[in-house]
C-alpha cells in the first residue's frame, strides 16, 4: 500500500523522464538558459526540437527560490516589505503599495489615510511603472538584434532610478512605502524635477517610436508572433499588458478603484492590432508603449496636486499613522492591485494574536504569464521563441519568489 | 451580494451538502466546500451566466499548524465582466505522514491557471491533487525531501552531501 502511494507522488517526475528519455531520433532535446540572456534571468527552457521548429517547451523554474512565504511567517508585517521589494525587482515600488495596502485594509486604517500620502504613492509606483517598461521594451529589442533602444531606455530609466534614490535611498530595493504611511516626505523640489523628466521624456518616446514601434525589421519579427487568444489568456490567468494585449480593456486601477486612482484621468490602453493581429508579440508591446504615455500624464496630474491642494505642510508628517506594533484581527485577507506586470496578489492569514501572518502566499504576475508559453509556442521557430518570451516581460525574482 | 447568489446555485444544482459552512462575518466572506465537489463547482460557477467566475486569481495551500491536523486549499475567482470575487475554501483531516498526503480535487481542467500553482502547493506543502495532468515539484529540485512550507519542517542540512549554509 504504502509503496503504491509512493509511486503515486512520483508518477509525473517518471513520466516527464521516460518522455525526455524517448525523444525520437531525428528530434533534439535542447535546453535554453538558464544562463541565456535572452531569457531575462535564470529561466531554463527544455525545448524537444525537429529542427529548426519547437515541438514542446518545458520551463524549469525555481533558479531564485528565496523562500519568500517561508521568510514571511517568521517576520512581522512591516519586515516583510523588504522582501517584496525583492520580488519583482524592477517595480518594487508597486511590490510595496499592494503589500502595504493589504496590511492597511486588515487594519481598517486604509480610509484615514491622508491623501497626500497616497498621492505620493501613486506618484513613485507610476515613475517605477515606467522603469519596468522601459526595461521591457529595451531588452526587447535586444532579444530582437536592436541595440541601439537598449541603450536609450537604460539612459531614460536611469533618471528614474536617480530621483526614486534621491526620496528613498535606495536605487532599486525601495522599502519607501510603509504600513500607514512613508518612509519618508518627498524632498523639496521633487515634484519640480519630475515635471521636468516629463517635459525631457515625452520627445524621447517619440525618438523611440521612430527607432522601434515602426521599424520594419522590428515589425516582421513580431507581428503575427506567438498569438495569445483572449479566452487562452484569461484561461491561463494572464493579466496586465498580456491580458490587454489580447485585446481586453481590463486594468486594476480601474476595476477596484483602489487608492487615489478614481481622482485621475487616465485611460487603459489595450490591443487594437494596428499591425499584425490582436495578441500578437508586437501588440503585447505596443501595450507597454501606450501604458508609458498614459503614466506620464498621472506623474503630471500627481505633481500638480502635490503642489497645489496637498502641499507640503510643517505639521505633515508621513509617519503619524505608522503602528507601532502590527496585529491585524483573526482574519484571512486577499489583496491584488495592478503592477508593470499584472495583477499581483497577496494573500494573508492572520491569528489575532501575533505581529506575524500565520501565512502569506504571493501571487506574482510573471508566474501566470509563464505558465501560458508552452501553449502558445508550439510549433514555432526557435528565433521566434525568444521573441515570445521577451515579450512576456518576466521577471524570474518573481516566478520563483 | 454575489455569495448569496453563489449558494443559491450551488445547493439547486448538487443539494445542501455541497456548502459545509460560511464564513460571513469576515471582510472577504468565504465558503467552505466539500472537497469531492470543489472541480465541478468551479466549472458551474465559471460557466454560469449570473456568476461567470472565468478568472482564477490565486489558489493557495495551507498547513494549519500541528495540532489542527488539517490541510486546506484556498481558491480566489474574479469575474472579469462582473467585476465580483469570491472565496473558496476546502479543507481535509491528515495525520502528516509523508507517505499518505493529503488528496485534493484538481481545477486544472477548469483553470489552466491551477496547474502550475497546484504544482506549487505540491511541492511546498505535500498536498496531492488528483487528476492533474504533471504534477512535479515546480520551484524545488526533483529530488528535493520533505515539504517545507508545512509547519514541522525541519529545514535540510545537507543536499546532496553539499552543506547548505544560512
Amino acid at each position: 500500500m504504502q509503496d503504491t502511494s509512493i509511486y503515486k507522488y512520483q508518477e509525473a517526475l517518471i513520466s516527464y523522464q521516460e518522455k525526455i528519455k524517448a525523444v525520437a531520433s531525428e528530434e533534439m532535446v535542447l535546453n535554453l538558459g538558464p544562463q541565456h540572456p535572452s531569457t531575462h534571468g535564470v529561466l531554463r527552457l527544455e525545448l524537444i526540437t525537429d529542427g529548426e521548429i519547437v515541438k514542446e517547451v518545458i520551463p524549469h523554474i525555481g533558479y531564485l527560490h528565496r523562500c519568500f512565504e517561508k521568510h514571511g511567517e517568521s517576520l512581522n508585517y512591516a519586515q516583510i516589505i523588504p522582501y517584496t521589494d525583492r520580488m519583482d525587482y524592477m517595480a518594487s515600488m508597486n511590490n510595496n503599495h499592494a503589500f502595504v495596502m493589504g496590511v492597511e485594509r486588515m487594519l481598517g486604517i486604509e480610509n484615514d489615510i491622508p491623501k497626500r500620502v497616497e498621492y505620493i504613492r501613486v506618484l513613485v509606483c507610476e515613475l517605477n511603472r515606467i522603469a519596468s517598461h522601459l526595461i521591457a521594451i529595451g531588452t526587447y529589442g535586444i532579444d530582437i538584434g536592436a541595440f541601439t533602444p537598449f541603450l536609450w531606455c537604460f539612459r531614460d530609466r536611469e533618471h528614474i532610478m536617480n530621483m526614486l534614490e534621491w526620496a528613498s535611498g535606495a536605487r532599486m530595493l525601495y522599502n519607501y512605502i510603509w504600513v500607514g504611511g512613508l518612509f519618508y516626505d518627498i524632498p523639496v523640489g521633487f515634484e519640480t524635477r519630475c515635471q521636468e523628466f516629463v517635459a525631457y521624456f515625452k520627445p524621447k518616446m517619440q525618438e523611440l517610436n521612430e527607432l522601434l514601434t515602426d521599424n520594419q525589421i522590428f515589425i516582421s519579427r513580431t507581428a503575427n508572433i506567438g498569438i495569445l487568444p483572449l479566452d487562452v489568456a484569461i484561461n491561463y490567468g494572464c493579466s496586465g499588458p498580456m491580458l490587454r494585449g489580447s485585446g481586453l480593456k481590463y486594468d486594476l486601477r480601474r476595476v477596484d478603484e483602489y487608492s487615489v486612482y478614481p481622482e485621475i484621468d487616465f485611460e487603459i490602453p489595450f490591443a487594437k492590432g494596428e499591425i499584425g493581429q490582436v495578441g500578437d508579440c508586437w501588440n503585447r508591446y505596443k501595450v507597454r508603449i501606450d501604458e508609458i504615455e498614459e503614466s506620464l500624464k498621472i506623474i503630471e496630474q500627481c505633481t500638480e496636486k502635490l503642489t497645489k491642494e496637498h502641499k507640503r505642510t510643517t505639521e505633515f508628517d508621513p509617519r503619524a499613522l505608522v503602528p507601532k506594533k502590527t496585529v491585524p484581527k483573526a482574519q484571512d485577507f486577499y489583496v491584488r492591485a495592478e503592477n508593470p506586470k499584472g495583477e499581483i496578489g497577496f494573500y494573508f492569514i492572520a491569528d489575532g494574536r501575533s505581529d506575524k501572518p500565520f501565512r502569506i502566499k504571493s501571487r506574482g504576475p510573471s508566474f501566470c504569464n509563464l505558465s501560458v508559453l508552452p501553449e502558445i509556442s508550439k510549433g514555432v521557430m526557435i528565433a521566434d521563441l525568444v521573441a515570445i518570451i521577451g515579450s512576456l516581460d518576466i521577471v524570474l525574482g518573481e516566478v520563483d519568489r | 451580494m454575489i455569495i448569496n447568489k453563489v449558494k443559491e446555485i450551488l445547493i439547486a444544482k448538487f443539494g445542501d451538502e455541497v456548502i459545509i459552512a460560511e464564513e460571513l462575518n469576515q471582510k472577504q466572506p468565504a465558503l467552505i466546500i466539500n472537497p469531492e465537489l470543489i472541480d465541478e463547482v468551479c466549472l458551474i460557477l465559471r460557466d454560469h451566466p449570473e456568476t461567470w467566475f472565468d478568472f482564477l486569481s490565486c489558489l493557495t495551500g495551507v498547513d494549519y499548524g500541528v495540532e489542527q491536523k488539517k490541510f486546506g486549499v484556498i481558491y480566489h475567482l474574479s469575474s472579469i465582466i462582473k467585476k465580483h470575487q469570491i472565496v473558496l475554501k476546502t479543507f481535509k483531516e491528515n495525520d502528516r505522514d509523508l507517505n499518505q498526503l493529503p488528496v485534493f480535487k484538481s481545477i486544472s481542467a477548469v483553470y489552466k491557471a491551477a496547474e502550475w500553482h497546484e504544482r506549487e502547493a505540491f511541492d511546498l506543502f505535500g498536498i496531492y491533487f488528483e487528476n492533474h495532468p504533471d504534477l512535479r515539484r515546480i520551484l524545488l529540485p526533483d529530488d528535493w525531501e520533505g515539504y517545507p512550507l508545512r509547519k514541522d519542517y525541519q529545514t535540510a542540512e545537507n543536499y546532496h552531501n553539499i552543506k547548505i549554509d544560512f
